[in-house]
């Protein structure tokens, strides 16, 4: 039985005294017949996939299409050289969702978060957690089970496929998720980790999905980044107290119906916006040219 | 929908329906064939064709033909892998009727010379639907141990298939029929919460009006 709100889950969490990632656990314990250190040491495995994806990109790789390739390494050296706008934080975050968009598209291993196309945004924003705040493991693997039950209610209640609900479901999806473990992390309660989740939703509601040949590149790969940033932004807002005027089911809710009335040519069909501009088109007789 | 769906599937990028699932597609095929393929002819369809190139479709096919899974790093060299094995492989466009977008027709030939043709579905997340097997309806998943039998259009197989089942402890999770025509060639496609015993496989494929019998297991080689 998926939950199909997130007021579900907090509402559970208060009746039983026990923390959000729990509930998500025990769901998936009942679901599967396993036992919490099961379930607990399958999660651990999908942050290990994680860590070695991210320790594992390749600068010198390019895609197949040749669009897609060397800008996480880019990133790296700018931030290395200590003059970028923004602190370290972010400046991590952005550097793993790009590095991670761009092992994707180069046929690396990854963890589809909840989808392929998004997998940078969760890693970045809980890696760069990790790493600058010395966190204990088991406390991100805690934050992954926060960010699986957001995703569960998502898919349940909206949609977590581009070619269904546009890219607010993809890399919006994942962004929601990380601002909520995010918040976890920082010690949001229930209340906070929710409102952290619909302030990041309500700031991605109508994007589209068009990428240029239809390919997890263009512009899906720096999205990564902005999803990664937006989820700090909101468990920012949310940790300050700030709160979202529309309760989150009710923003999931309008993410769904969003989502269907988004047209189909704005839906993974490369039929219009970003697929279909003079560039993206010499681009694609190109590609057939070289590929087929 | 499991949450390691959510956070998950560990996969070869960059596409989950275009890379994982085509991958998966080529793994059930290599089992349902039950034995290493040596040649594959591999018709395209719809958005797999469109695209398939930059998503690197064609390698997780025969990524899978070769039994890797989606997680596994040496997809990318597939091609590499299937030539050191001297495995034949041909390319084309697949003329389907009412196929889903993204889809795939597959020749198969394996090293005795057992022939297998199979029509694949990826539905995204990684989902599949093997929608043919040898031109007849199938649709399974591959996420259950699955029994395929072909066979004449008359009373009883059912029952025979049925009894040795549940002579076996084995529970049926889905069953469907088909048949080209009545008294023609008929299908029955069962998904199972157990595995088949290899014997009973046998012991089915010697039946009078069976025609063929194909397995998938969910147990490695």
């Amino acid at each position: 039985m998926a939950f199909k709100k997130l007021a579900e889950i907090v509402e559970i969490s208060e009746s039983k005294g026990i923390p959000f990632w729990k509930v998500v656990q025990e769901e998936d314990c009942t679901e599967e017949s396993i036992s919490a250190e099961e379930s607990f040491e399958k999660m651990k495995e999908i942050l290990g996939a994680m860590r070695d994806a991210d320790r594992n990109y390749k600068s010198e790789l390019i895609s197949k299409s040749g669009m897609a390739g060397g800008d996480g390494q880019k990133v790296r050296e700018f931030n290395e050289k200590g003059s970028a706008l923004v602190g370290d934080f972010i400046s991590s975050v952005i550097e793993k969702a790009v590095k991670m968009g761009e092992s994707n598209a180069c046929m690396r291993r990854i963890v589809a978060a909840p989808t392929a196309g998004a997998c940078g945004v969760i890693p970045a924003v809980l890696l760069t957690y990790e790493e600058s705040k010395n966190e204990r493991k088991e406390r991100i693997i805690e934050a992954l089970y926060v960010a699986a039950g957001i995703g569960e209610v998502l898919a349940e209640s909206a949609s977590i496929a581009g070619a269904e609900g546009g890219c607010q479901a993809e890399i919006g999806s994942a962004a929601a998720m990380a601002s909520g473990a995010l918040t976890y992390l920082e010690g949001g309660d229930n209340e906070t980790i929710v409102n952290a989740v619909a302030l990041c939703i309500k700031s991605i509601l109508g994007l589209t999905c068009d990428p240029v040949a239809g390919l997890v590149e263009v512009p899906c790969i720096k999205r990564n980044a902005y999803g990664g940033v937006n989820a700090v932004v909101s468990a920012h807002l949310a940790m300050a107290g700030v709160k979202s005027r529309i309760p989150v089911d009710e923003v999931i809710d309008a993410m769904g119906r969003i989502g269907h009335l988004i047209p189909a040519c704005l839906r993974e069909t490369g039929q219009e916006g970003l697929a279909t501009t003079q560039t993206a088109q010499d681009f694609c007789e190109k590609l057939m040219y070289t590929l087929s | 929908m499991n949450i390691f769906d959510i956070v998950g599937p560990v996969m070869v990028g960059p596409s989950s329906s275009h890379t994982a699932g085509a991958v998966k597609i080529g793994y059930v095929s290599r089992k349902l064939m039950g034995e290493d393929i040596a040649e594959a002819e591999i018709l395209l369809y719809g958005s797999f064709l469109a695209t398939g190139n930059g998503h690197g479709t064609k390698y997780a096919l025969v990524a899978g033909l070769l039994g890797m899974k989606p997680d596994d790093e040496n997809i990318p060299n597939s091609f590499d892998i299937a030539k050191a094995k001297g495995m034949k492989l041909t390319f084309g466009a697949a003329k389907l009727k009412e196929a889903h977008p993204n889809s795939v027709l597959m020749n198969l030939v394996g090293t005795s010379g057992k022939q297998l043709q199979v029509v694949g579905e990826s539905l995204g997340g990684s989902l599949i639907n093997i929608s043919k097997v040898d031109g007849l309806s199938a649709n399974f998943s591959g996420e259950h141990p699955t029994l395929i039998v072909h066979n004449q259009d008359q009373p009883g197989h059912v029952a025979e298939v049925t009894s040795m089942l549940s002579h076996k402890t084995v529970n049926v999770a889905t069953l469907q029929l088909y048949r080209e025509s009545r008294g023609g060639h008929a299908v029955m496609v069962l998904e199972c919460d157990q595995e088949i015993p290899r014997e009973s496989l046998q012991w089915l494929e010697h039946l009078e009006g069976i025609e063929k019998v194909t397995y998938y297991s969910l147990l490695e080689d």
